[in-house]
């Protein structure tokens, strides 16, 4: 990798434009400091990027595949829908890639502590699970609220070893979770890593995340080719990418290798909950303004004092009033696009998927789909939509199933 | 020049050091707070900090974290908290009041009126100094110059894990004094390690010349006096808070009263004698 990238964010103080930086207490500076250290030692080093990918392929199971989802495709009647299976990955999403670049480094950097935020619980269960490979202390913070509504992941950790703190702050959600590990990570600085599972938090989170997440885009830009050659498909790159957007990780790590591609276009779906217009959502870019949360300014949804808005989404994992800086910068620039879906439109993408093509979608993983089924019907056959398929659906049957037996979906 | 700085000299000069209760604004009942205030400079406080609620205190415990979830219940905004500061001048001219809070109400404010607007209102009100939790030096450049120009200090934290060149860069930057935080941890810890403490100050003065006072974890007027004899000042936070919570307005009054009273009487054993006139300047209604 000599080439200059034309795409070089962000600055050396972790903005991204006016986006991002490290706004965090003057007592988490040192652990920041040293964790940030950690990372400009490893990122480069040829062993530590060797023993990554081979984690990626041994444990987790990628490269995970492309799918082309005919009869979705067909069905729908427009541009072709091909799925980035995630889903597939050890643990159930896309969580795990950056989770191990991650634990390595809490290794290499002597922590024997881990703490992470989780939303969904994929990303504490895929923290648990690599705590346990390591034989590492793991304790997930989550708000009680998602604890409700992700049972089978939280029964998940505590089977892996990890102690599940409840957290009844605020709105009982990831941001409280997300505070909840700051205060832990202040406490216990000597020993203790934090493990921050998507792009937001202070510097250098949203690069490395990022960075170890690229992989998602990293495999597409070499699988799609070969994809569009079996089909007869003259084109190297698809005409539209598209994920859902919570901290914004699976969306970065896919969008990142195509931002110089520039023909491509780039969609990230927030979760639009009752309607972009209720201020029941969780639609940070598209209805958010310039704040500071979680030790970085991105846009985050807040009332005119400054204080952080309760979100509402169908979809724990999206449930979060911020998002990662560099989709802040993203929409600014206009290199991406942000729309919403809302929860009634993930759930009948959810079962629409479950039943065309056989593949049952996590709630946040069903909003990209949402969109991806009405782009597609507005785009010719000879157009293809990537969609990052950030997750499988196991965890969200509560959830799908009260909605059906209150009347929702069939 | 702010009122801080006549207060700490002035102190030194008496042999005696600084008193600095922190009391979360609009806690514990929206109206309280000046009455509070006053209550808390009669009681024998030198300087007062005033916690601008927020909804994501990350660096806060629970108690200051659930004093703060009332307060915004209660609608308590900047403009409502420079509305009890200037309340509270109407009737002390002297005392050196300081916000503490998060840096996205303040961001806000200005984003909504102008650039510069916290700070211009921040002074009308009567502030002097702001400590901003989530501002590290390094971009607190633009809100520093903004409070410089209307004479407000910008008060930094050190804490136990603070680097020499951390302690250097805020030692050029920190006007008023310097908020050393006691422990690794949230404010309310439980567990105060004096050894640490002085160890931590003895690393800070070795680049910071203006005062220092120590915080975080103070929850007896016994390690009060201990910490006040290596440190300038004393900030009393989570141990206040809890003692007011949930009481009445009279009843938190009167809490708040005995103990900054109990706190001062403990701290000014290691002052040198005093005159009556000074004496009677702390016995004052
Ligand atoms: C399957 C899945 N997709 C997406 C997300 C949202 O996170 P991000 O926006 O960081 O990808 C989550 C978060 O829990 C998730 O579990």
């Amino acid at each position: 990798m000599t080439r200059k990238p034309i795409y070089d964010q962000p600055d050396l103080d972790g903005f991204f434009g006016r986006f991002g930086g490290s706004f965090i207490s003057e007592t988490l500076a040192q652990a920041v400091e040293e964790l940030h250290a950690a990372y400009r030692r490893y990122r480069d080093d040829p062993a530590f990027i060797t023993e990554f990918e081979e984690e990626l392929a041994d444990y987790v199971g990628r490269p995970s595949p492309v799918y082309y989802a005919r009869r979705l495709s067909e069905e729908t009647g427009g541009a072709r829908i091909f799925l980035k299976r995630e889903d597939l990955n050890h643990t159930g999403a896309h969580k795990i890639n950056n989770v191990i670049g991650q634990a390595m480094l809490a290794r290499r950097m002597g922590k024997r502590r881990i703490i992470a935020e989780t939303g969904a619980g994929q990303h504490g269960v895929a923290t648990a699970t690599i705590c346990a490979r390591y034989g590492l202390e793991c304790v997930i913070y989550m708000g009680s609220v998602d604890i409700e509504r992700q049972r089978p992941n939280v029964q998940r950790m505590a089977l892996l070893g990890a102690t599940v703190v409840p957290v009844t702050a605020g709105s009982r959600t990831l941001k409280d979770a997300m505070n909840d590990a700051i205060r832990d990570w202040v406490t216990n600085v000597d020993n203790t890593f934090y493990l921050i599972g998507s792009v937001a938090g202070m510097h250098p989170y949203p690069t490395m995340v990022r960075d170890f997440q690229t992989v998602i885009g990293r495999e597409c830009l070499t699988q799609m080719p070969v994809l569009f050659k079996r089909l007869g498909m003259a084109k190297q790159h698809p005409d539209a990418v598209i994920a859902c957007v919570g901290g914004g990780s699976n969306a970065i790590g896919i969008f990142h290798p195509y931002i110089e591609h520039e023909g491509v276009r780039l969609i990230g779906v927030e979760a639009a909950g009752l309607g972009l217009d209720t201020g029941r959502h969780a639609a940070s870019i598209q209805r958010g303004s310039p704040g500071v949360l979680h030790g970085s300014r991105s846009l985050i949804l807040q009332d005119d004092n400054g204080q952080v808005r309760e979100t509402h989404s169908i979809s724990a994992g999206l449930d979060y009033p911020g998002v990662g800086p560099e989709h802040a910068w993203l929409h600014e620039i206009g290199r991406a696009e942000y729309v919403g879906a809302t929860d009634d439109e993930a759930l009948s993408a959810f079962h629409r998927l479950s039943r065309v093509e056989g593949i049952i979608p996590a709630l946040e993983a069903s909003h990209a789909v949402a969109h991806a089924l009405k782009l597609a019907a507005s785009l010719p056959r000879e157009q293809a939509i990537l969609v990052n398929l950030s997750g499988r659906g196991d965890k969200d049957m509560e959830t799908v199933m009260a909605r059906r037996d209150s009347g929702g979906q069939p | 020049m702010s009122r801080l700085d006549t207060t700490f000299p002035r102190l030194r000069q008496q042999g005696r050091k600084a008193l600095i209760p922190y009391v979360t604004a609009g806690h514990p009942d929206a109206d309280i707070t000046p009455a509070l205030m006053h209550v808390l400079v009669e009681a024998g406080a030198d300087v007062i900090e005033l916690g601008v609620p927020f909804s994501d205190p990350s660096a806060d415990g629970p108690t200051i974290q659930a004093a703060s979830e009332e307060a915004l219940r209660r609608g308590i905004g900047l403009q409502q908290v420079f509305d009890q500061v200037r309340r509270f001048r109407e009737s002390d001219i002297d005392t050196p009041v300081v916000l503490m809070g998060y840096a996205n109400p303040i961001e806000r404010y200005d984003l909504l009126r102008q650039p510069g607007a916290f700070a211009a209102d921040a002074a009308a009100a009567g502030v002097d100094g702001v400590l901003v939790v989530d501002y590290p030096p390094e971009v607190s450049g633009d809100l520093a110059a903004q409070l410089r120009r209307h004479g407000i200090d910008l008060i930094f934290l050190l804490a136990p894990t603070s680097t020499e060149r951390r302690i250097r860069q805020i030692a050029e930057r920190a006007d008023g004094y310097v908020y050393c935080v006691s422990v690794k941890g949230v404010t309310g810890t439980t567990t105060l390690d004096i050894a640490q403490v002085r160890d931590t100050l003895a690393r800070i003065r070795q680049h910071v010349r203006i005062p220092v006072g120590v915080g975080f974890g103070i929850r007896d007027a016994g390690t009060a006096r201990e910490i006040a004899q290596v440190a300038d000042a004393v900030v009393i936070g989570s141990w206040l808070i809890e003692s007011l919570a949930g009481k009445p307005a009279a009843e938190a009054l009167a809490a708040a009263s005995d103990l900054i009273r109990d706190v001062r009487r403990q701290l000014d054993k290691d002052a040198p004698e005093q005159d009556q006139a000074f004496k009677t300047e702390y016995s004052k209604p």
